[in-house]
């Protein structure tokens, strides 16, 4: 079973996206903002990693930057979930390392879709 | 697969709510021309949050007011425009907005959209002015028309590092794939010598022909997130098709769709049962649903003890299946000691999940200090002390409005003008305190103010004009002071705008009474005034004296007992020839007999060999004659209203430890059993027959 | 004691059987179960699905002001549950209360979808019918029975008359009466 880290300051978005995974039939791991999440994914290992990017603490972007420069992280799928207004941070969430990103607001069909493009 | 959106809603409303919270609090926080970043972004962050979930759940109403929202933070943010006074203003106006949007929507109303587009146009006439072209830019971004074809030459090319980003080719070639018919040419020139062969980089490149009838942009979304790491190159093969055509090669190629489109229809037809089946939980949950959040460290302390109780349970199953003897019983023994240990851990850990920090209700305090203090123009400094300190859930929500009207109070008749403080010596601003702690198994509340203090001389003038006192009599400065929680003390030609509303101190007083509470006020005139709440941690316990009548037990809570004692007979009178009043150092108390009021035979008489327990409720204090004083304890409070009635007297029911049930006497509801108190009539009746007596 | 416990836990057995047999029936909508109890020797029936349990008489706690037919409440697993002696509620003489003195204890519904549960005070379990709806004659004299307003049905079974229970009545309790204190 492929595992997800799924990271997210809002808990209803969270639950949304780790219901969603779920039920396509992936592992999934929730963590709240980019410090537990960073955490975490010291300690284990994911297919991939779906975050949001205005997070409290660490952000998304420094999240991705940071696993991005882990050796188990180098190849690593990693998605941002974005608004729409947000280009440049599409753009400063690359440099950092993302894979791609999903843009808010997206419905669980959409999610599993782009899922889809990064691991199978 | 579908998936039923509406069970995120309950928790998407709650962390808006909080959201909200966090963003007036914020807001009050900032000071206008000041660049407070990390205030900004935590405003941000909440506003930020509100429109994702709003726009994810369908919420469109809210996440198009955020957006606006949104955009302006972000300018501030930026640093991109100022922060303006007004701009805090509008952005309080949103919370409240925001809120009212959201509390519609929860309780699955039509929200009234009116005032949502008032603000919204402020904000869009801020963002036209100046700074942002970028924010009319971004709404009429035009779409770009679709270009169609019959094929597509595609030249993907990724750069060495392409795996770094996590991409794989082979899942676009795939996706390519599920559109159209593929012609695939691998393009291996450019992958070096096998020395030079770094394995985790990327060395192909592809050709790619793709056949049929595909938009351009579902390509283009394909390698979306690839188009700055590769050479990709995009063109139609053959004519564009003109729109006519589109539709005859719609035709041509139905036949070979067909298959996969029965399916679709199968699946709408099964479509139904789940939609169906998801939307019963959804129309239970409609209204008023009562849910709590509970920190993981609170569950994680229950288990731990439901782990603990199953082990002593395990150990006395094991003695009760051995032969009985005398080593046994210690141990016996010892295993209850650990079970009711056990047990009262669980109880208190149990409680502690419907207790939440008191700061959910003194949070709405500062924005009501501003408010207030803005349109009364005095100068005010709220300070918050013991946020963190808990209370049960039903508590802490009836507390909310005595406590706001307490705060009003202050800053309404406590706190003087600026001016009237300079002349007083004091700082212009002045200073209201909202304090909690626990004390025992109580919660205690102040709000204490550096204002002017209680007038003596005019309480009691009013006191006097409406016949709460008479007008010989002596009172104490404090007793004097607690004329104000007496009803009909506040009359309404002084009502005002501001702690007005024709509520008086004396409802305050009940409310909490009516959560086994109390409340005192401890005044210095000229330096300030302290009103002090006292509360039970929770409303399912009570903290009981449990006295005997006759063979009867019954519970006195233990918060509106002052004293127990042996009546002294020689200062028992008799008024009026209906009630015997005790006469106790500078007052009288009225004896109410518990076993004449509830009719039990076989109970002491003689007030001399009986015990006299003096209580208080509505600051009125009468003795209660009861045959003797039993243990004290912790009482579940049960409810005798759900099976049975209310009893005059009685305020519910609760169970002793031998099974039997015993019933909670309502001191209130005594006095009006034992008639002092006349229905109809402000005042009471005992004052008239001391005034009498006096 | 023992004695009740196995009467008790004899006529629980029963009503589970025929709990089995009242769901097949109740599907055909051919028939009723009742549990009837004596009093006076007169024959009462409650609908079987509304009695949760069956037990023996034990003191209650003594309401103070209720009517006399209230005997007070008991604890019924945590739940405060008000017990009427059927008898006084009737008007007939008090019985004394002993070892084979049964309390039924009913759940009710009522019309504001509330439900309410109550012991009700009976001097002896008599017995469980399924009665079948083409005896279930009401009989035309109901006004003249001494407590009409407690009866919802008259039913003959076999050869005896039952009278059926209006139990939601039953749960309407007079007002206790306020006393002026006097000494």
């Amino acid at each position: 079973m492929k595992k997800i880290l799924a990271v997210d300051d809002s808990a209803s978005m969270r639950q949304m996206v780790s219901f969603t995974l779920k039920k396509a039939g992936f592992d999934v791991t929730e963590a709240k903002d980019g410090n537990e999440a960073l955490t975490i994914a010291k300690s284990n290992q994911f297919d991939a990693v779906i975050s949001d990017v205005n997070m409290p603490g660490m952000d998304g972007i420094t999240l991705i930057r940071e696993l991005r420069g882990l050796p188990d992280y180098k190849f690593t799928p990693m998605l941002m979930l974005t608004t729409e207004s947000g280009m440049d941070k599409k753009t400063e969430g690359k440099e950092a390392g993302a894979t791609g990103w999903i843009v808010k607001p997206f419905n669980p069909e959409q999610l599993l879709a782009v899922m889809n493009k990064v691991i199978r | 697969m579908s998936i039923d959106l509406s069970q995120f809603f309950e928790v998407f409303f709650e962390e808006s709510f909080e959201g909200l919270d966090i963003m007036e609090a914020e807001l009050l926080a900032l000071t206008p021309g000041t660049h407070d970043l990390e205030t900004i972004n935590t405003i941000f962050r909440a506003a930020h949050s509100i429109k994702g979930g709003s726009g994810t759940f369908g919420f469109t109403v809210v996440s198009n007011f955020t957006h606006v929202l949104e955009t302006l933070l972000d300018q501030i943010r930026d640093g991109r425009r100022a922060l303006e006074q007004q701009h805090i203003d509008l952005l309080l106006l949103s919370v409240d907005c925001l809120r009212d949007l959201l509390s519609a929507l929860k309780a699955e109303e039509v929200p009234d959209e009116a005032v949502a587009n008032k603000l919204k146009a402020d904000f869009e006439s801020i963002l036209a002015d100046g700074v942002c072209g970028e924010y009319a830019a971004n709404e009429s971004e035009d779409k770009p028309s679709s270009t169609q074809s019959s094929g597509w030459a595609i030249k993907f090319f990724p750069f060495p590092y392409l795996f770094k980003t996590g991409n794989e080719p082979l899942y676009m070639l795939h996706e390519l794939e599920a559109l159209g018919k593929l012609t695939i040419t691998a393009d291996l020139s450019h992958i070096p010598e096998f020395s030079k062969l770094v394995p985790d980089e990327c060395h192909v490149g592809w050709d790619i022909e793709l056949h049929g009838n595909i938009e351009k942009e579902q390509i283009e979304e394909i390698f979306e997130w690839v188009l700055d790491d590769c050479d990709f190159s995009l063109n139609p093969i053959g004519e564009v098709t003109p729109s006519a055509e589109v539709e005859d090669t719609k035709e041509e190629s139905e036949p070979s769709i067909e298959p996969p489109a029965q399916v679709s229809e199968e699946k709408k037809e099964t479509k139904p049962t789940p939609t169906q089946a998801a939307k019963a939980p959804s129309a239970v949950k409609k209204g008023e649903t009562n849910s709590i959040r509970v920190a993981i460290d609170k569950v994680d302390s229950l288990i731990n003890m439901v782990g603990e109780l199953v082990i002593t349970q395990a150990m006395l199953c094991q003695l009760a299946e051995r032969e009985f003897d005398e080593n046994n019983v210690n141990m016996l023994q010892e295993g209850l000691a650990q079970l009711s240990h056990n047990t009262r851990d669980l109880q208190e850990s149990v409680m502690r999940i419907r207790m939440l920090p008191i700061s959910f209700v003194f949070s709405r305090f500062p924005r009501l200090v501003r408010d207030i203090s803005q349109k009364l123009n005095k100068k005010v400094e709220l300070k918050l002390i013991g946020e963190q300190t808990e209370l049960d859930k039903t508590v802490m929500e009836k507390l909310s409005d005595p406590m706001v009207h307490l705060v009003r109070n202050s800053l309404d008749h406590g706190l003087e003008s600026p001016e009237a403080r300079v002349a007083a010596g004091k700082d212009e601003t002045g200073s209201v305190t909202l304090n909690a702690f626990h004390q025992g198994g109580n919660i205690v509340i102040e709000i204490i103010d550096d204002g002017a203090g209680l007038n003596s001389e005019k309480i009691r003038a009013k006191a006097i004009e409406n016949h709460i006192i008479s007008e010989n009599e002596e009172l104490s400065e404090s007793e004097v002071h607690d004329l104000i929680f007496r009803p009909g003390f506040s009359t309404a030609d002084e009502v005002s705008d501001i702690s007005g509303r024709g509520v008086g101190m004396d409802v305050v007083r009940r409310n909490i009474q009516e959560l086994n509470g109390s409340i005192e006020v401890n005044s210095v005139a000229g330096e300030g005034s302290t009103f002090r709440i006292r509360l039970p941690l929770t409303l399912a316990i009570l903290d009981g004296q449990l006295v005997r009548v006759a063979d009867h037990t019954y519970i006195i809570p233990l918060i509106s007992i002052i004293e127990s004692l042996q009546v002294d007979i020689e200062k028992v009178n008799n008024v009026g020839g209906s009630v015997e009043v005790l006469r106790l150092r500078d007052e009288y108390i009225p004896i109410l007999r518990l076993y004449q009021l509830f009719k039990h035979e076989n109970a002491i008489t003689e007030l001399e060999h009986g015990l006299l327990v003096v209580v208080e409720t509505d600051n009125e204090k009468v003795g209660l004659l009861v045959d003797d004083l039993l243990a004290q304890q912790q009482v579940v409070i049960k409810s005798l209203e759900n099976n049975y009635q209310r009893i005059e007297g009685i305020s519910g029911a609760t169970i002793l430890g031998d099974g039997r049930v015993s019933l909670i006497v309502d001191i209130a509801g005594l006095i009006k059993l034992a008639g002092l108190k006349k229905p109809g009539k402000q005042g009471l009746s005992i004052d008239s027959l001391i005034q009498e007596m006096a | 004691m023992t004695d009740i416990a196995t009467t008790e836990e004899d006529i629980k057995e029963q009503s589970v059987e025929y709990d089995h047999e009242e769901h097949e029936l109740e599907a055909t909508g051919e028939s009723r179960q009742f549990l009837t109890f004596m009093m006076d020797d007169e024959e009462y029936g409650v609908d079987i699905l509304s009695v949760q349990e069956i037990r023996g008489w034990e003191p209650a706690t003594v309401l103070p002001n209720a009517p006399d037919y209230v005997k007070g409440v008991i604890n019924l697993r945590g739940t405060i549950v008000p017990v009427v002696d059927l008898r006084q509620r009737f008007g007939l003489d008090s019985m004394e209360y002993g070892a084979i003195t049964v309390v039924v204890v009913v759940k009710v519904s009522l019309e504001n979808n509330d439900e309410k549960i109550i012991g009700l005070v009976v001097d002896a379990i008599s017995d469980v019918y399924t009665v079948k709806a083409e005896n279930m004659r009401p009989a035309p004299d109901i006004t003249e029975h001494a407590n009409a307003e407690f009866i919802e049905n008259l039913m003959n079974v076999e050869k005896n008359m039952v009278v059926l229970l209006n139990l939601p009545r039953l749960m309407e309790f007079s007002q206790s009466s306020a006393v002026q204190a006097t000494s």
